[in-house]
């Protein structure tokens, strides 16, 4: 799984009123940091739907970050609440598909936080880079039927989300 | 699961920012990339996008290449999406069907290497062009205005803020928490650089606030609860209990005179402990509103149920003094919120080294504002605490600021107010000087002209660091009023002793201790400083993230009188603009449930913390109330029937713009290729 020319491609679902506000500081504030997550934005962590990482997986991600803002600081008072329970569940859900638990992150941080934000993006490329390519549905090609394993996966995962709410 | 691209004819402009997105990657190649999306019709790039030149292109180009999708891929679209939206409108494009890719903040500027922003920036806009092409016109809905203002906190910032709002002929609510309005201004005797007696100045804003009848003040009230969004938002204010109706005073004060207590008894706050005043008693004598107040913990009714209530006797007929009442609550709708809570000065009883708190001579710089203050608990003469005058002052600077164990910030105002104290102590006591400073900060209008003046006047100035304040004892052992002052200085490099017999902490400015709350409960966010954060730092330093919502003061940065007056102006004139619309536009992104599909399951309906989710027992379905929805989403991405839809955040635009990101990785079918 080492390849040094190995550049790890991670897809971040930044909530607009913090993290992505954090992000936009980092960069008035000329913080470098990995160029290894393209960011999305959303307006609360609590949009993430599990299914997006799913689909960013079988897109070809090696790995996902979530951000929001902190516990209690929600732009929608306690959306976040909801990602946190969410992404329990998430990691439970992972390793049973053969994803690293290590390949997603959930991430707090502030509007003031843009430091912050950017050692968590370098902490996650490099652990994804550790971690190696997924190739999450190269993988489910040589099994064959992918497409509806996938379904299947969420499937699955929206059964999960009813016993979980 | 994958996105069926739309028929869409899309523009991409890409902006240079000068040099600050061109000189960080390629645009040109960024631009060949964009020509080649799909259904991308033109790619072009152009210097500085937000400038008339530059959105004139894009209404052109609507006009004449017949595009009904733009994206721009330049800066945050916080902080330009607006400006391109218009520009469509204008062209007769809907705003909606405009896209920004964000390729300053979040590649130009952050990414080391070229090839590496050139190679993210593709993303970037693969995302966005591909998630414009789902998007769908919508309208804007417009909701009416409340034209109230909120202002809480009665410093000279929200003083400031409710005359200029009140002068335009619109409603205020004053929040107060203490009994009077004035804030920390109304402690000092002077203020730099002018000397201007603070009182004198202070004064007639605060009788101006009582008299004027479009400001409703309520002291010794504090905000309880914020509902609702900008335009109109609902507060609901506890106003406690105060014991005297300020109805029916008339600030006789025979209260105060009559009490069972013949003198002062109990440290008075506003004096920081340094004065007594009785159970019943006006904070100080330019208190607004001129109402005593009882203070339920020392009162003997109140505390211990036993008392001859002299001051219900002394009131008479007049009745206001209530020794029943109780907190109350009262609810009001704004428009507009101004937060202006204000600051408090740093506590040096952490440092001992310092001796505050264990020697009786030192004191922190407000203690001495109101030793010197002619109507403080000395009635403006200076001494120490035997009574005798101070013969040698050390003024000690930079006090919990600068400070890596403490704040690291400057706290801008003590290094002038150092002067002011040097200046105000010798003209009264004609003691002996010695201000011991990391550096003098003195930048401001007047500012070095009156350090001048005070280094004339003979104060003595020591470039240096105190690191013990220590009690000198006498040659048999006692205790005496002097202390032995240790500073490193800096200039003559070597430590040097001075014996004082006062010490003034220069203390810095830090946040309120409730700010934590204050914050949450106006959902604005801090800096790491913990003052709280605006919206933009150079261009909207009186917004904030939270739309409606606007700082002035110290709770804000640290800063002195004048700027504080400006920008609680500045947040006046902008609280105005909005309420003054009468009416708002909504953002449209709230959530829809599309009833042929819903289940009823109702898992949405205990997620939404605005209630904006209703169910529908006889349909069996739920229903989002548009009014209260925010548009957080969170439903959305809960509904396991996918019969909820975030308007302007669909599942479908959510990922096309994840394929779009991934536009160059390994993909499962062949039509995501095609990117
Ligand atoms: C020792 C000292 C000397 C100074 N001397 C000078 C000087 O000479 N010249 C000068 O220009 N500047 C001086 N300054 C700075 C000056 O004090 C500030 O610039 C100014 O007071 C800021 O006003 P403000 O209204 O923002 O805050 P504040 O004066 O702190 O007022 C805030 C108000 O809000 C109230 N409040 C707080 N929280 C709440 C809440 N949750 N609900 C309701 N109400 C609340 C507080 O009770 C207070 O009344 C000095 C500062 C210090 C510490
Ligand atoms: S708005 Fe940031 S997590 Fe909800």
């Amino acid at each position: 799984m080492s390849d040094d020319s190995f550049e790890p491609k991670i897809v971040g679902f930044l909530c607009n009123w913090c993290s992505y506000t954090a992000s936009d500081l980092a960069g008035t504030a000329r913080m470098k940091y990995a160029p290894n997550v393209r960011i999305i934005r959303v307006m609360c962590s609590g949009r993430v739907d599990p299914t997006f990482l799913l689909k960013a997986f079988a897109m070809g991600a090696d790995g996902v970050m979530i951000a929001g803002c902190h516990p209690g600081d929600c732009h929608y008072q306690q959306q976040n609440y909801k990602t946190m329970r969410r992404y329990a569940m998430i990691e439970q859900m992972l390793p049973q598909m053969g994803i690293e638990r290590e390949r997603v992150k959930l991430v707090w941080a502030s509007a003031a936080e843009g430091q912050q934000l950017a050692e968590a993006i370098d902490e996650l490329s490099e652990a994804v880079r550790k971690l190696g390519p997924l190739n999450w549905s190269r993988n489910w090609e040589e099994n064959g039927g992918r497409i509806e394993a996938l379904e299947a996966i969420v499937k699955e995962h929206e059964e999960a989300l009813e016993v979980q709410s | 699961m994958i996105t069926t691209q739309k028929s869409a004819r899309i523009g991409v402009y890409i902006c240079h920012c000068g040099t600050n997105i061109a000189g960080a990657l390629d645009v040109e190649q960024l631009t060949a990339f964009a020509d080649k999306l799909p259904q991308v019709v033109l790619a072009k790039n152009y210097k500085y996008m937000c400038s008339d030149p530059g959105q004139d292109l894009v209404k052109k180009d609507i006009a004449e290449h017949g595009l009904d999708r733009v994206v721009v891929v330049a800066c945050s679209p916080l902080l330009h999406e607006a400006t391109f939206r218009k520009a469509a409108e204008d062209a007769g494009l809907n705003p909606f069907l405009v896209q920004m890719a964000n390729i300053r903040e979040q590649v130009a500027w952050v990414t080391r290497d070229k090839v590496d922003a050139l190679e993210k920036a593709k993303a970037h806009v693969a995302a966005a062009a591909r998630r414009v092409a789902q998007h769908e016109p919508l309208e804007r809905k417009s909701v009416p205005i409340t034209p109230r203002v909120l202002i809480v906190g009665g410093g000279i910032a929200g003083i400031e803020a409710a005359l200029t709002l009140a002068d335009a002929d619109k409603e205020v609510i004053l929040v107060e928490r203490e009994p009077s309005i004035g804030g920390h201004m109304s402690m000092f005797d002077k203020t730099f650089p002018t000397l201007d007696c603070a009182a004198c100045i202070l004064t007639p804003k605060m009788t101006a606030v009582k008299s004027n009848p479009h400001i409703k003040l309520l002291t010794h009230s504090e905000v309880e609860k914020v509902d609702g969004a900008v335009g109109s938002y609902k507060v609901r204010v506890r106003r406690k209990a105060r014991y005297i109706s300020e109805e029916n005073c008339v600030g006789c004060m025979a209260c105060i005179d009559e009490c069972v207590f013949p003198k002062p008894k109990f440290p008075n706050e506003y004096d920081q402990g340094l004065g007594l005043r009785k159970p019943v008693y006006l904070p100080f004598p330019q208190a607004v509103p001129p109402v005593p107040i009882i203070d339920p913990e020392t009162c003997l009714q109140l505390s211990k149920g036993q008392c001859k209530q002299k001051c219900v006797e002394a009131c008479g007929e007049r009745q206001a003094v209530l020794l029943e009442q109780q907190d109350s609550i009262e609810e009001f709708e704004v428009g507009a919120i101004i937060v202006a809570t204000g600051f408090k000065p740093f506590n040096p009883s952490v440092m001992p080294y310092y001796g505050y708190g264990t020697l009786p001579n030192v004191y922190t710089s407000l203690e001495i504002e109101r030793l010197i203050n002619a109507a403080g608990p000395t009635g403006g003469k200076l001494m120490l605490r035997d009574g005798s005058t101070p013969k040698r002052v050390v003024i000690v600077h930079c006090v919990g600021s600068r400070d890596k164990n403490y704040h690291t910030y400057c706290s801008k105002v003590c290094c002038m107010y150092s002067l002011k104290l040097a200046h105000l102590v010798k003209e009264k006591t004609e003691a002996e000087i010695f201000n011991c400073y990391i550096d003098i900060r003195t930048p401001g209008k007047g500012f070095e002209e009156f350090y001048n003046r005070v280094q004339n006047e003979g104060v003595h100035f020591i470039r240096g660091k105190v690191g013990d304040v220590s009690p000198v004892v006498s040659d048999n052992g006692q205790p005496t009023n002097m202390m032995t002052i240790q500073v490193d200085d800096t200039l003559l490099g070597k430590v040097r002793k001075i014996d004082a017999d006062m010490v003034i902490l220069a203390v810095g400015l830090e946040p309120q201790k409730d700010a934590e709350e204050v914050r949450r409960m106006f959902g604005i966010s801090c800096s790491t400083e913990g003052f709280f954060l605006e919206k933009h730092p150079k261009l909207a330093p009186v917004n904030t993230a939270n739309d409606g919502v606007f700082l002035a003061g110290v709770c804000q940065g640290v800063k002195d009188i004048p700027e504080t007056v400006a920008q609680a102006s500045a947040a006046a004139a902008k609280a105005l603009a909005l309420i003054d619309r009468g009416s708002i536009e909504l953002e449209p992104n709230t959530a829809i449930i599309d009833e042929e599909h819903c289940s009823g399951c109702r898992v949405c309906n205990n997620l939404c913390p605005f209630e904006a989710i209703e169910y529908d027992e006889e349909k069996g379905v739920s229903r989002v109330i548009a009014e209260l929805c925010k548009g957080c989403g969170t439903c959305v991405a809960a509904c396991p029937a996918q019969a909820i839809t975030g308007v302007h955040f669909t599942n479908n635009q959510i990922i096309a713009e994840i394929e779009g990101v991934l536009y160059d990785s390994a993909p499962p079918r062949k039509e995501a290729v095609s990117v």
